[in-house]
């Protein structure tokens, strides 16, 4: 960054601390700032009120994460705010705790994304928060003893888990007697589901009275993981399998970028390119995927369309292994740049992928000819699902599904890294609102993540012999200062995949906490899908397009 | 007609039914019985095998896969069974949906202690004989997540598995290789034998009495299934 422009920001900073100072006044208690965003510590009891002032009167409409830490002598809660409009405005709301009463108050009624934050904070954490409409643990099973992320945790302790609920699914006291609703589970072992994700539906006929979606049957532990391992190498390996639907490089961007910043390490140009590369390639495995499998859950179609994007997926991921060596896991990104340069011979590398985007035009219409113009498809996905804009910025939705639904938000353009500034490219968005929005978003996005890539291969390409430098200096054992705390955002396949990362000086992370979009975009299917019938639940749960990897880490 | 007055085709010559069949087969040999029976068992058209090992045979033969998915490795699990891998030339392509249509079911991914009880349950659900093959590092002890909180070290903590295919995840390549040796060896009528578990389903009431059953006996009722999670005493 130049002096000029830095000075500028730094300007641009001051103004917007002090509008920030004027809207909270003197409810701050002190500054916290973290490295991303200024930080305002408040009182546990002013949560409510200064959220609501911060999204009404300065516009901070997307609580992007919430995250739960302990230190040695408070619990604290961490709400990050950002605009839809400028994701780049961000501030913190540190919440601190006492060690024996961890009780502050809900933000729940503020924004409705925060319900399922809080009862993750509350489940591996242990803060409890006051007026949240239910409290309950989310990620792990309710008989559960202790608070894991917590620091008198005992993970030796033995455990007791429940298999209640699946006792007899057809019994007929699963028919309320009071009314004439029905109780059904979906899931966690059903094929629609895209995983191991547990649906509890309440019946009214065909049309669903209630839902709940039940996660945690994926939970292995991703944040505990990331904190054991040191940031030079020992967490890298492991983004890849937050969001396993080959968008690998996607993650690994993310926790890249968060420790890049944290670190303070400039990346060279051309690792960046290679990286944007990747990462559409991986854009379109994942939304390759996300099409094939939601053609199989809306018309059970197991032959054409499905096979049809299979077929597009085996050459992505034969790209992609070229590239990196890994068929999903990739493991490629290092802090500072990627393993190793472009498979030789180069050439063949390029032709390959030419060959890729060339034929692309000619499926994706074919794509169009079976799917969008298939009457039985358009029954089923216009006008179900239906999530308005306003709703989808409450629950913190991003991605294709806000994009979906009108919100112009693509970090890749909003919040620029990577080589994304310098390339031609559009960002997708739709009004339906509806799930034929959504999968069509995702189907454009393909084409636009092509035009990425064809570019990428250009610049490749052209780049000079002696300047392919693929990683920058980076010290073998990566110490942040202490007490620097950071989160940063990235465009996934699935929409903003954004880390925290607390650093005490050691060489692994205090608290490293994960933003995963499903788990958002999950939280809104109660609100699209009450009141529609129970094969547009399936229809709407297909075009969210969640990996259950990323919703329970 | 008496029992001691010998039936007509005993008696006379066989040679009018004989030639009727031959007028009717026409000239040179028959091929109506070379099929792919008659190659594996040989020119005879009868088949003389123990009944034991020609439902193995068949049962090798004709797998039908549980549709399971579970983390990263179900989705190379689905590209073996789509395009270009396609397993269903190995006779195993057809996933159902329902535990009860299925005979193999393949665990692919990491098993936690909330997913446990459901899995143990779907292993239930499935009709004998079954087998079960275990992808992936995960099912064989936990993987890159052994040492979380949450993780069961191993499928084979809760059900019994037949074949490992380690990797994280296994290529397909390396799936359809487990899957023909556990074609292999369902041929030879081996599997894998069933031993009490660590990880059982059982009734809350039959628990031994010990601090953390007292604790949650007021959540639990008597009679509901639970399965014990121990991260430490497992290996």
């Amino acid at each position: 960054m130049s002096t000029g422009a830095e000075a500028d920001v730094e300007a641009d900073a001051d103004l917007v601390h002090d509008e920030l100072e004027g809207v909270i006044g003197d409810r701050a208690l002190a500054r916290d700032d973290h490295v991303n965003a200024p930080g305002f510590v408040v009182n546990p009891d002013d949560v409510q009120d200064v959220l609501v002032d911060l999204r009404d009167e300065a516009g901070y409409d997307h609580c992007s994460c919430v995250t739960a830490q302990q230190y040695d002598d408070r619990f604290e809660t961490i709400y990050h705010l950002k605009k839809y409009a400028d994701p780049t405005d961000e501030v913190s709301i540190v919440v601190p705790t006492s060690l024996s009463e961890p009780v502050s108050q809900s933000a729940e009624p503020v924004y409705r994304t925060a319900d399922w934050h809080e009862r993750e904070a509350y489940d591996l954490v242990g803060i409890e928060y006051e007026g949240h409409p239910d409290l309950r643990r989310i990620l792990l099973p309710e008989t559960w003893q202790g608070h894991p992320l917590s620091a008198d945790y005992d993970q030796e302790k033995p455990q007791i888990v429940t298999l209640s609920e699946h006792a007899n699914p057809l019994e007929p006291d699963h028919r309320d007697p009071e009314s004439d609703t029905m109780f059904l589970n979906v899931g966690p072992h059903h094929p629609a589901t895209h995983g191991v994700l547990h649906v509890k539906t309440v019946l009214d006929g065909e049309t669903i009275a209630d839902l709940e979606p039940d996660i945690g049957y994926l939970h292995r532990c991703e944040e505990q993981m990331c904190q054991q391992g040191t940031y030079r190498h020992q967490i890298m390996p492991y983004p890849d399998r937050w969001d396993y639907v080959s968008s690998g490089l996607l993650n690994e961007w993310a926790y890249a970028r968060a420790i890049e910043d944290l670190a303070d390490i400039e990346v060279p140009e051309y690792a960046q390119v290679i990286r944007t590369l990747g990462a559409e390639l991986c854009r379109i495995a994942s939304h390759m995927l996300a099409l094939g499998t939601f053609a199989l859950d809306v018309y059970g179609e197991f032959t054409a369309t499905f096979m049809y994007t299979f077929r597009d997926r085996e050459i992505v991921q034969d790209l992609l292994e070229d590239l990196t060596g890994q068929r999903m896991m990739f493991n490629y990104f290092r802090v500072g740049g990627v393993a190793w340069d472009l498979p030789e011979p180069r050439e063949e590398f390029f032709e390959q992928a030419r060959d890729f985007l060339d034929e692309l035009p000619a499926k994706v219409a074919e794509y169009n000819d079976l799917i969008t113009t298939n009457e039985i498809f358009q029954t089923r996905c216009i006008d179900t699902g239906v999530l308005e804009p306003d709703v989808a910025k409450d629950y913190g939705c991003t991605g294709p599904v806000a994009r979906g639904s009108g919100v112009d938000y693509d970090l890749r353009r909003d919040d620029p890294y990577g080589y994304y500034e310098s390339l031609e490219w559009d960002v997708v968005t739709r009004d339906g609102c509806d799930n034929y929005a959504r999968v069509l978003c995702r189907m454009e996005e393909v084409e636009e993540s092509a035009k990425i890539v064809e570019q990428c291969l250009d610049l490749l390409e052209d780049w000079p012999e002696d300047d392919r430098e693929i990683q920058a200096n980076v010290p073998r054992t990566l110490k942040p200062d202490a007490d620097a705390e950071t989160y940063r955002a990235v465009e996934a396949a699935k929409g903003e995949l954004g880390i925290y990362i607390r650093s005490d000086g050691t060489d692994k992370p205090a608290r490293f906490k994960i933003r995963s979009p499903c788990f958002s975009n999950l939280s809104a299917l109660a609100e699209m899908s009450e009141g529609e019938y129970i094969p547009d639940l399936i229809a709407s749960l297909g075009s969210l397009d969640i990996v259950l990897g990323e919703v329970d880490r | 007609m008496s029992s001691d007055d010998p039936r007509q085709t005993i008696r006379d010559s066989t040679a009018p039914s004989t030639d009727t069949r031959d007028a009717r087969m026409g000239e040179g040999v028959d091929d109506r019985f070379n099929s792919k029976l008659r190659e594996a068992f040989g020119t005879s058209p009868f088949i003389l095998t123990k009944f034991d090992e020609f439902m193995n045979w068949v049962r090798g033969n004709s797998m039908f896969m549980l549709q399971f998915g579970i983390a990263c490795c179900s989705i190379e699990m689905i590209h073996t069974y789509a395009i270009k891998h396609d397993v269903d030339r190995y006779g195993a392509g057809v996933p159902r949906a329902s535990p009860r249509q299925a005979d193999v079911m393949i665990v692919p991914g990491t098993i936690v202690s909330k997913f446990g009880p459901r899995m143990k349950r779907v292993y239930d659900q499935m009709p004998e004989p079954k087998f079960v093959v275990g992808m992936g590092s995960c099912t064989i002890s936990g993987g890159p997540f052994q040492e979380g909180y949450n993780v069961v070290k191993g499928a084979e903590e809760i059900i019994p598995i037949d074949i490992h295919v380690p990797g994280c995840p296994p290529r397909p390549e390396a799936l359809i290789y487990g899957i023909l040796k556990l074609q292999e060896r369902i041929k030879n009528g081996e599997s894998s034998p069933v031993v009490v578990k660590p990880y059982e389903l059982e009734e809350f009431g039959d628990l031994p009495e010990d601090e953390l059953v007292q604790k949650l006996a007021s959540e639990i009722d008597e009679d509901d299934l639970v399965m014990r999670y121990n991260w430490a005493d497992s290996p």
